[in-house]
């Protein structure tokens, strides 16, 4: 096997190690330190996809991330993964890529009718011709559009593989291993400043890998490989390869995407796949070089036409070939570059230069080689399908408004120069105000909002000798500033060619009588004739022109394509391109592999798992658990077949028997201390707090400012100034963060201190008619009688020599208590109660079972507390005091709040006894009134009632007060279910509430 | 994401803390009576300035003081943090 364009040696690949990849099925092999599109166009594989609109052929146009056509879909180590520029992505043993955006297949794509239809697809096109009929848009325009649209499909398995997040503080961060980035860095890290000098390519040095330039008596990429390897040495640099910094955000932090295993066949054992850097630097070094920019022509996306600084890098880089009869138009001396290295390897290149005359060191050098250069001469159209044959060229007048006679030139590529855009998408993103230079026809950093400064070619300088100079000063002024230390550095002398002005020529007119496409922006199919449109039909601002006709909006985000889109718009208006303006840069520079975004914060790590000190004991009892908040809670314990609906029925049935046991731990706990602490309760909930006795428990509710229930719990008095306050477990953290609002902000007068001890205690609720009995041999030597520790009494006991808290409180509506232990004992406690209690029948219940036991008794939770209900909606407002002032009680006068009609609770069961209502239903009057029915409230909670033994559900609902006894209906559109139903109070079971306190 | 420099633990990233909106609305005295108006400025009327604006935040996973914090809205430049109970220059 032969690479037909693989020159027979040169090149930083490593020849002794052959790889074989596959491409659209095609095997083929190249080299270690190739691309996918260097060892394809070392085989002579132009073609490569199809373009997005037109499905025209597309080959390849850059050789890095400015890449408009290249990308494809890779697949590696049984994983999938659209959208990968070839150009960026380094060839590995086993690689396999296809196409996209082509049926059946690249060399014969059907879609490629709408170029010939393309008279019918001009801007707009898709928001002129899909809007009526109407109905026709989900089902037949939208499927059409999103099968047409989109490059590459995103797997649709788990990803494997692993992504990090890692956080870094710099006093420099250098992005770019150009000549800028390596003077700047290794002037700063002489001066000992921490050093982050990131490249995103694999290979360190930028432009000095392909320009023929001496620094220092050796060559540039000489030059550049000994810098790096000194900066390596230093402790306080990092150098890293494969990493693009891809966001500017503020107050100087930077984000930078570090691709360590995508060269890879597989991502080593315990490697990330990639790894964010969020980096902090204090000074920011913006070397990003600068992409050239084309010219436009007829037909310029035939594969075959690409940008000459990519040929000169396939050549000088990877010793391929982009073609054996190259055609090079230029208007700079860029393209004599190209054109000596072509000739230097024995290929015969023409260069077609649209300047009459020009004259530099450069163009003598090429001359002399003997190149046939053509002055004044552009290329007007490429011939040729899926690969160019020939081109049109003809002489162009010095105003560049006439053509010539039409010649056709027999060849197989054409390079294009149409000198260079600084890359300023960081510093645009940073905040800079930037400024268009009339010198370079480009848009160039201006002033600098955050601690950002540009440099060499990204800053529009593009002599060697001077970005140097200026790099290595910037890197010392810099770091003097932070670390105060002054080094010399010598700046060693540069030999470089010098330049000819460019010509500002950036688009061939078209030729008489031809109609060739001219494409601005590569990758949305987007010619000249579309922006023409735009323009035609009343759009001005670039910002609307770039939206009608998605110029710049592809993911190559208008690398190659948004100047001279901003030409075309300012030659027509009229105007200048400063006046014009750009549109904005946003983050990320490139796409970002979305696992990268997300880290390790995937599947069970995206948010923390919290496990009571039980929980062993409840997986090693059949448990079977539910998401509450962060905690993991048992949800029911099952028994051989049973379901949830049985096995939480037998549960709760228990309870009311006998008697039951529930881990109550992940409730949250809250210290509240001082000797203002009554004072402050007080204040926080609704209810009287100044007279609670030392050794009592009380129920409270507390309310935001505007009147809305925040919370509720029990607050227990364990000595004078110290309060054990309970919360829910989903608001422990809010109402923690609302106290010390209060305490730090609002009253901060008040001598009290509130710290969480959710974590310190574990807890248990021991509830039934037996829970004495039981709690009796827990504590032989506590009176726990009704009137040792009546209900909403406090004591403290012994539990076989652990210290423990009794508190005499209850949830399900059953004689109940709690036992707090500290956590570590958390097991053990569990353990005891559940040997003791098994003469009493004792089971565990899980959150079905709690769940069911307080709906029926009516009690509220997190469900009916949802953020919209006010204390009488709750019935809870026998519990606002009338005598004091506390949180939120003012909004409580708000004339929605005091309205006749104000929603409230009931309870809500259903005709037949039988059906069990969804939570979340809707009430209604009439079943069958016409859409949309009117909802007098929801169904905030359900169970099946152990006690009535048929479906029982609360709901809030509009003038709850007096619907007790009406007939409604519960609609459920989303189980479409209609359920008659009858309102009953909220309290189903033991409305006295005489079991707390037996 | 910004960095704020917590009066209490020195220059932290903004994911350490949680916003807490307008520093300058003061709460009304306990027992005071207050006119709708006024209740409704304290809970809901907000400006919305473009410019300087000093906000509370809290530095929840750090040492969990709210603090004051100068900041322009338009340009997240942080001129000045303050400690809950400091004098605002």
């Amino acid at each position: 096997m032969t690479q037909s364009y693989r020159i027979e040696t040169g090149g930083l690949i490593n020849r002794n190690k052959k790889i074989s990849f596959k491409f659209n099925g095609t095997s083929y092999f190249g080299y270690e330190g190739d691309t996918l599109a260097s060892a394809l166009l070392a085989n002579g594989v132009h073609l490569v996809g199809r373009s997005f609109k037109y499905h025209r052929p597309r080959g390849f146009f850059g050789a890095g991330v400015d890449e408009p056509y290249a990308v494809v879909q890779l697949y590696r180590n049984g994983e999938t993964e659209p959208n990968i520029k070839a150009t960026e992505q380094e060839l590995f043993e086993g690689l396999e890529a296809s196409s996209v955006n082509c049926w059946p297949s690249v060399n014969f794509d059907i879609g490629a009718i709408n170029n010939f239809l393309k008279i019918f697809l001009p801007a707009g096109f898709y928001y002129k011709t899909f809007m009526w009929p109407k109905s026709f848009w989900y089902k037949i325009y939208e499927p059409f559009i999103r099968k047409a649209a989109g490059l590459g499909v995103a797997s649709t398995k788990h990803d494997k593989e692993r992504y990090e997040h890692k956080y870094e503080y710099c006093d420099l961060l250098i992005a770019g291993s150009g000549p800028s980035g390596l003077a700047s860095a290794y002037s700063a890290a002489k001066n000992g400043a921490k050093v982050i000098l990131a490249e995103d390519k694999p290979r360190y040095g930028g432009s000095l890998l392909t320009s023929d330039v001496n620094i220092g008596n050796q060559s540039g990429k000489d030059w550049a490989d000994g810098i790096i390897s000194e900066l390596k040495e230093m402790p306080n640099v990092t150098v890293k390869n494969r990493s693009q910094v891809f966001g500017y955000y503020d107050h100087n932090m930077l984000v930078m995407s570090e691709k360590v295993s995508d060269h890879l066949p597989k991502t080593k054992k315990y490697h990330p796949n990639k790894r964010l850097w969020y980096i902090r630097a204090k000074e920011v070094l913006i070397s990003s070089g600068s992409i050239e920019r084309p010219i436009v022509f007829g037909n310029n996306d035939t594969p075959g036409v690409m940008l000459s600084s990519a040929a000169k890098e396939y050549l000088k880089v990877y010793g391929v070939l982009v073609g054996k009869k190259p055609l090079v138009f230029t208007n700079n001396d860029s393209g004599y570059e190209t054109a000596i290295e072509f000739k230097k390897h024995g290929v015969e290149p023409i260069v077609l230069d649209s300047r009459s005359n020009p004259q530099s060191e450069i163009i003598d050098e090429a001359k002399n080689l003997g190149i046939n250069i053509k002055n004044s001469y552009v290329v007007v159209a490429a011939q040729g399908y899926k690969k160019v044959k020939s081109a049109d060229v003809a002489t162009i007048s010095e105003d560049k408004k006439t053509l010539g006679k039409i010649e056709n030139i027999n060849c197989d590529c054409i390079c294009v120069s149409g000198f260079w855009t600084p890359t300023i998408h960081l510093a645009s993103q940073s905040g800079n105000k930037t400024k268009f230079n009339e010198e370079i026809d480009a848009f160039v950093p201006g002033v600098s909002k955050q601690n950002e400064t540009t440099l060499g070619a990204a800053n529009g300088v593009f002599t060697l000798e001077e970005t140097l100079k200026t790099s290595f000063e910037k890197g010392k002024e810099l770091s003097k500033k932070i670390t105060e230390k002054d080094n010399e550095i010598s700046i060693p002398n540069v030999v470089e060619k010098k330049y000819s002005k460019h010509d500002k020529f950036w688009c061939v007119p078209l030729a008489k009588g031809k109609s060739y496409k001219r494409f601005l922006d590569f990758q949305n199919d987007v010619a000249v004739s579309d922006v023409e449109i735009a323009l035609r039909e009343g759009y001005r601002s670039i910002e609307h022109v770039k939206r009608y006709t998605t110029l710049g909006m592809a993911t190559d985000q208008g690398k190659t394509s948004n100047l001279n889109g901003l030409q075309l718009v300012s030659e027509i208006e009229n105007k200048v391109v400063p006046s014009v303006g750009h549109t904005t840069f946003r983050p990320p520079y490139t796409p970002i592999s979305i696992g990268a975004i997300v880290g390790r914060e995937v599947g069970k790590h995206s948010k923390p798992t919290r496990k009571s000190p039980i929980h062993n004991w409840h997986e090693e009892h059949n448990a079977v658990f539910v998401d509450a908040g962060v905690w993991l809670r048992p949800r029911y314990y099952k028994r051989g077949n049973e379901t949830l609906f049985e096995a939480s029925k037998r549960e709760a049935k228990n309870v009311r028997r006998n008697v039951g046991v529930c881990d109550v731990t992940t409730l949250g706990k809250i210290d509240v201390k001082g000797p203002d602490a009554a004072e402050f309760l007080n204040r926080v909930y609704t209810n009287a707090w100044l007279k609670l006795p030392v050794g009592k428990a009380r129920y409270g509710v507390m309310l935001r400012e505007d009147g809305i229930v925040m919370d509720d719990g029990t607050t227990t008095r364990i000595s004078e100034n110290h309060y054990h306050m309970t919360t829910t477990t989903a608001q422990a953290a809010n109402v923690l963060s609302h106290l010390e609002y209060y305490l730090q902000l609002v009253w901060p007068e008040l001598n009290v201190n509130v710290v969480s001890t959710t974590e310190q205690w574990a807890g248990a609720a021991i509830a039934g008619p037996k829970s004495r009995d039981l709690l009796q041999k827990l504590f032989p030597k506590t009176d726990v009688s009704n009137e040792g520790l009546p209900f909403m009494g406090y004591v403290e006991g012994d539990l076989f020599g652990v210290k423990a808290r009794i508190f005499r409180i209850s949830f399900s509506g059953e004689l109940a208590y709690e036992v707090n232990v500290e956590s570590d004992n958390g097991r053990f406690m569990w353990e005891k109660i559940i040997e003791i209690g098994e003469e009493f029948q004792i089971q565990p219940y899980g959150t079905e079972a709690l769940s069911t036991l307080r709906i029926e008794m009516g009690h509220v939770a997190g469900s009916e507390l949802d953020g919209r209900t006010i204390p009488y909606d709750n019935a809870l407002e026998g519990l606002l005091s009338k005598k004091k002032d506390f949180i939120g009680k003012r909004s409580l006068q708000r004339s929605a709040f005091v309205a006749e009609d104000r929603q409230r609770i009931v309870g809500v069961v259903p005709l037949d006894k039988k059906t069990s209502i969804p939570e979340g239903s809707h009430l209604v009057k009439d079943a069958n009134a016409p859409l949309p029915n009117k909802k007098l409230g929801h169904i905030s909670a359900s169970c099946w009632s152990v006690e009535n033994d048929n479906p029982f559900s609360l709901a809030i609902l509009k003038d709850g007060k007096n619907m007790i006894g009406e007939k409604l209906f519960v609609m459920s559109p989303l189980k479409n279910k209609v359920i008659p139903v009858e309102i009953v109070s909220s309290h189903y079971v033991d409305p006295k509430g005489e079991r707390v306190r037996s | 994401m910004l960095h704020i420099k917590c009066p209490h633990c020195g220059m932290r990233s903004q994911n350490e803390f949680s916003y807490g909106g307008d520093a300058t609305v003061k709460r009304p005295e306990l027992n005071k009576e207050v006119t709708d108006q006024e209740w409704d400025n304290f809970v809901y009327n907000r400006v919305s300035p473009r410019g300087k604006h000093l906000e509370l935040w809290q530095h929840l996973s750090g040492c969990r003081q709210w603090i004051k914090v100068e900041r322009d809205t338009a340009t997240h430049e942080i001129f000045k943090t303050y400690k809950a109970n400091e004098e605002i220059a």
